[in-house]
């Protein structure tokens, strides 16, 4: 998936070994001490109609978990997040909780300024539950089947719910692994330890789920065999392809430039090598964007040893999707952050290497972003692009009649396509913001919706 | 010495039933004033005063293994504390030799001898003088231990017994010419009792409280309470700061009795810092002996209990305890005399208000409905009370998490006082 960066040097070269470039990549937020994380569960204030549920994208009652959790309950804590959010072990490490559940803590108000540390307390309940059998027992069969597409957040989410009352699944997934971006997509220090694999062999504990991977859609998996085979299909298809440039040396789709390639192609080649050390390292970087994704690429390639990190993006620092707490960490680990420049054009050398980004100088003016006139060169012989991702067009062919608003799948109040039977949720609705925990929801709440029509069919019948 | 706080406005020292102390700080009888290590290590650092841990008759009883234990708040912080320790263990020859020798040491000290023998004259005949011959300044006498001694006919059997109390008052002031404290148990009903009892006996003042029957903690995988001694536990004896409400009630209690006004009281149950002291003082302590905190902390908090109780004391321009000593005892009274015409309500200061709606689910599922909750059209909160529903209760006030948010506004009813006594609405009203 790399190849597009073969002439660059190595990460191990320079006699780093595999073992102390690892060491760069341990848990960003160390897990509380059990006294630490009593400590901070006396700190929550118990709030009626408390204002970090409301924020919780997954609905987990925070103040009862955490009550449990002083309460020396843990099992009962891990159930009352789990209940909510099958991945709240993953969530409680990748959720950008600054703007989520801990933003709106009302210990942010001026007297203390410092919310109670929800996200690693949910953490510690999840990590130190010790249930002897799945906490959530299945349903007796219903003889219903649902198929899912994609084994990510959203899929997996609406598996298990769907399981829980009985239905019988199958997971159709295209990569070799399930975990969609968490497995794939995370940066590595976010998740260490193989987690979302462990966190999704616990959830399958609760039987009558199968997965098939190497299936996917548009390739040997098209709908209509999918609803003749089951009595509903949830679409969790994620977003597939990184959005282009398009630019002058970028190369026609599908043809690389060698020191150009998309930020999560990159992520993902990290996530899953074994050896980081093989990883192609570009000395002087360059990151297009401005989200989380565009911050895990420039920090995790200057923890790889590079000596210039910059990441760049048009629009001012204030307009960054990427939050602060994530901002911070790319300043901490040295890289450089270079706002209102728009990429103009990409600087290839004799051999048609990338040798370098040319910017156009950007201003507001009147809320309207327009050049300035003036022009920014950055050397560089690696450039990744974290401008956002797509629906992949090539699968949704697959899907022949599907209504999109906003290049998304489109769904009503109940994550209903406008074909019958057919479901979906997360990034690939116009509902999804790329956050793992609403893909969690959207499967939910969508295994909600299935369960409910296919009792009615019942009843109907 | 050096310990000792002086500052040229406030002068803390005192003299307490004829004892002189550098200052109303001493430490309870208990482990602490076992033996002449740990008192001339408080006195070090800064004690006003010690009652040597209470002296029997040889042979010394024998204590269990795993003694003490703790009711703790959710942060480990200890609320209570409980204790199945026996008086000293230690011979009566070699604590009375040692006393000898800290007073000749610290003759500036108040040092005060606990004793507990049987309740016969001729036991306490025969320990008083022993004990007055040592120089201390004092003796109190241990008729509240409420575990261990009252079996053998001591401690709280004695304590819970007023003409008992009265009969070895009175042996006490026979037999010996030092001032005589009499600790008194809370494990009774009315606390003015034994106190009575006391002064009829000639008691020269009162300590109160001495522990209170107690099991703090049940261990759920043994079922045995704690501390645990092997296989089995017993009640033991409370303290520390959860007492203090019990403690300091039972002293206002005796401050306002006729029977006993103006009997010198030291107060003690819970005594943690220099607030606790100025309050048990307010309601008429003279002064107060503590142990949980020191037991918790070591003896240096006393430098901090001196420091600032003169600091405040300064503050209000009190030069001595005696100025503010018993002002709060005027104002503590029974519930028929509390002015039915005042009328309270709450009050929530928004800009402090964090939304945490604590206040509103604490009225509206367990008191009077008071507090409205409104939201607005962005979704925020806001917590407001309806007053004509708000019986000024203070429970708002109490669940706030953010001190001063909540206040309590007492209303202008231009009504006089009333009491319950003259209120038209009690049936059994004297005036009626």
């Amino acid at each position: 998936m790399t190849d597009s960066l073969d002439h660059l040097p190595r990460a191990g070269d320079g006699g780093r070994d595999a073992a102390s470039l690892e060491a760069n990549f341990r848990d960003l937020h160390p897990p509380l001490t059990q006294r630490q994380a009593i400590i901070e569960s006396q700190r929550c204030l118990y709030c009626y109609d408390a204002p970090c549920i409301e924020a919780c994208p997954s609905d987990i009652d925070i103040p009862r978990f955490i009550r449990e959790i002083s309460e020396d309950n843990i099992n009962g804590a891990a159930q009352t997040i789990l209940e909510e959010n099958i991945l709240g072990g993953s969530c409680a490490r990748v959720c950008p909780t600054e703007i989520l559940c801990e933003q709106s803590c009302v210990r942010n108000h001026d007297a203390e300024c410092q919310p109670v540390l929800i996200g690693l307390l949910q953490r510690h309940a999840i990590d130190h539950m010790h249930f002897t059998e799945h906490p959530f027992p299945r349903a007796a069969d219903t003889g219903r089947h649902v198929a899912v597409v994609g084994a990510g957040p959203a899929g997996l989410s609406c598996a298990h719910r769907l399981a829980s009352h009985g239905h019988r699944v199958t997971i159709f997934e295209a990569d070799p692994r399930p975990g969609g971006l968490n497995e794939y997509g995370i940066a590595r220090y976010k998740l260490v330890d193989d987690y979302a694999q462990k966190e999704i062999d616990f959830l399958l504990e609760i039987g009558g789920i199968e997965i098939h991977y190497g299936q996917q859609l548009g390739d040997n998996l098209d709908l209509a065999t999918l609803k003749r085979d089951h009595d509903a299909v949830f679409l969790g298809l994620g977003l597939g392809t990184s959005r282009r440039l398009g630019l002058a040396g970028e190369g026609a789709p599908g043809v690389a430039t060698p020191g150009l390639m998309p930020a999560t192609d990159y992520i993902r080649t990290l996530r899953e090598t074994d050896d980081l050390s093989t990883l192609p390292l570009a000395r002087r970087c360059v990151v297009i964007g401005a989200g989380n994704t565009a911050i895990d690429m420039a920090v995790q390639m200057a923890r790889l040893g590079a000596d210039e990190v910059t990441l760049v993006y048009r629009r001012g620092i204030d307009a960054m999707p990427a939050t602060g707490h994530e901002q911070e960490i790319a300043r901490a680990n040295g890289v450089k952050i270079v706002t209102w420049a728009r990429p103009e054009e990409i600087l290839l050398d004799a051999e048609g290497r990338v040798a370098g980004m040319r910017f156009a100088r950007t201003q507001s003016r009147d809320g309207t972003l327009m050049d300035t006139g003036e022009t920014l060169e950055i050397a560089a012989d690696g450039v990744f692009t974290a401008i956002g991702q797509a629906l992949d067009e090539a699968h949704l062919a697959a899907i022949p009649g599907l209504e999109r608003e906003g290049g998304k799948v489109h769904v009503d109040g109940h994550f209903r396509t406008d074909l019958p039977g057919v479901y979906a949720g997360g990034d690939c609705i116009a509902l999804g913001q790329d956050l793992t925990v609403q893909a969690v929801q959207h499967g939910k709440l969508a295994a909600q919706a299935i369960h409910q029509d296919l009792m009615a069919q019942q009843e109907v019948a | 010495m050096k310990a000792i706080a002086k500052r040229p406005d406030v002068d803390l020292s005192i003299e307490f039933a004829g004892i002189k102390s550098p200052n109303p700080f001493w430490l309870a009888s208990a482990p602490p004033t076992d033996k002449a290590y740990n008192v001339e290590r408080a006195f070090e650092a800064g004690w006003g005063g010690v009652v040597w841990k209470t002296l029997g008759e040889d042979p010394a009883p024998v204590n269990v293994s795993s003694r003490y234990s703790a009711h703790f708040g959710k942060n480990r912080e200890v609320l209570g504390f409980n204790n199945i320790e026996l008086i000293t263990d230690r011979s009566l020859e070699t604590n009375l030799r040692e006393i000898t020798e800290v007073k000749q040491r610290w003759p500036d000290r108040a040092l005060i001898v606990s004793i507990m023998v049987p309740c016969v004259e001729e036991s306490w005949k025969a320990i008083l003088p022993r004990v007055e011959a040592t120089g201390a300044d004092g003796i109190e006498l241990n008729l509240g231990c409420p575990h261990g001694m009252p079996e053998r006919g001591m401690g709280a059997a004695v304590g819970q017994n007023p003409d008992l109390i009265e009969q070895v008052t009175r042996w006490c002031k026979t037999y010996s010419r030092l001032p005589v404290i009499v600790k008194l148990t809370p494990n009774i009903t009315d606390i003015r009792e034994p106190a009575r009892a006391a002064l009829r006996g000639g008691a020269d003042a009162v300590s109160l409280i001495n522990t209170i029957n107690s099991i703090t903690s049940i261990d759920l995988d043994h079922m045995v309470a704690r501390p645990t001694v092997g296989h089995q536990s017993t009640h033991g004896g409370y303290c520390g700061a959860a007492v203090k409400p019990i403690a300091m009630n039972m002293v206002a209690e005796i401050a306002r009795d006729p029977a006993t006004r103006g009997l010198p009281i030291c107060g003690i149950g819970g005594v943690s810092n220099w607030h606790d002291a100025a309050e048990f003082v307010a309601l008429g302590a003279g002064a107060v002996q503590v142990c949980t905190a020191a037991m918790l902390h070591g003896f240096r908090i006393v430098e901090e209990m001196q420091d600032g109780l003169a600091r405040w004391m300064a503050e209000k321009g009190y030069r001595r305890l005696s100025d503010f000593s018993g002002k709060a005892v005027p104002h503590t009274t029974d519930w028929k005399y509390l002015d039915m015409n005042f009328q309270t309500i709450a009050h929530i200061d928004q800009d402090q208000c964090i939304q945490c709606g604590r206040c509103y689910i604490a009225c509206e599922d367990t008191s009077h409905q008071s507090i409205a909750k409104l939201v607005d059209e962005a979704g925020a909160r806001r917590y407001e009370v309806i007053e004509e529903e708000c019986v000024g209760c203070n429970l708002c006030q109490i669940t706030c998490p953010v001190e001063g948010c909540i206040t309590m506004v007492p209303q202008e009813s231009g009504k006089p006082y009333m009491s319950w006594n003259e209120d038209p609405r009690n049936p059994f009203r004297e005036s009626a």
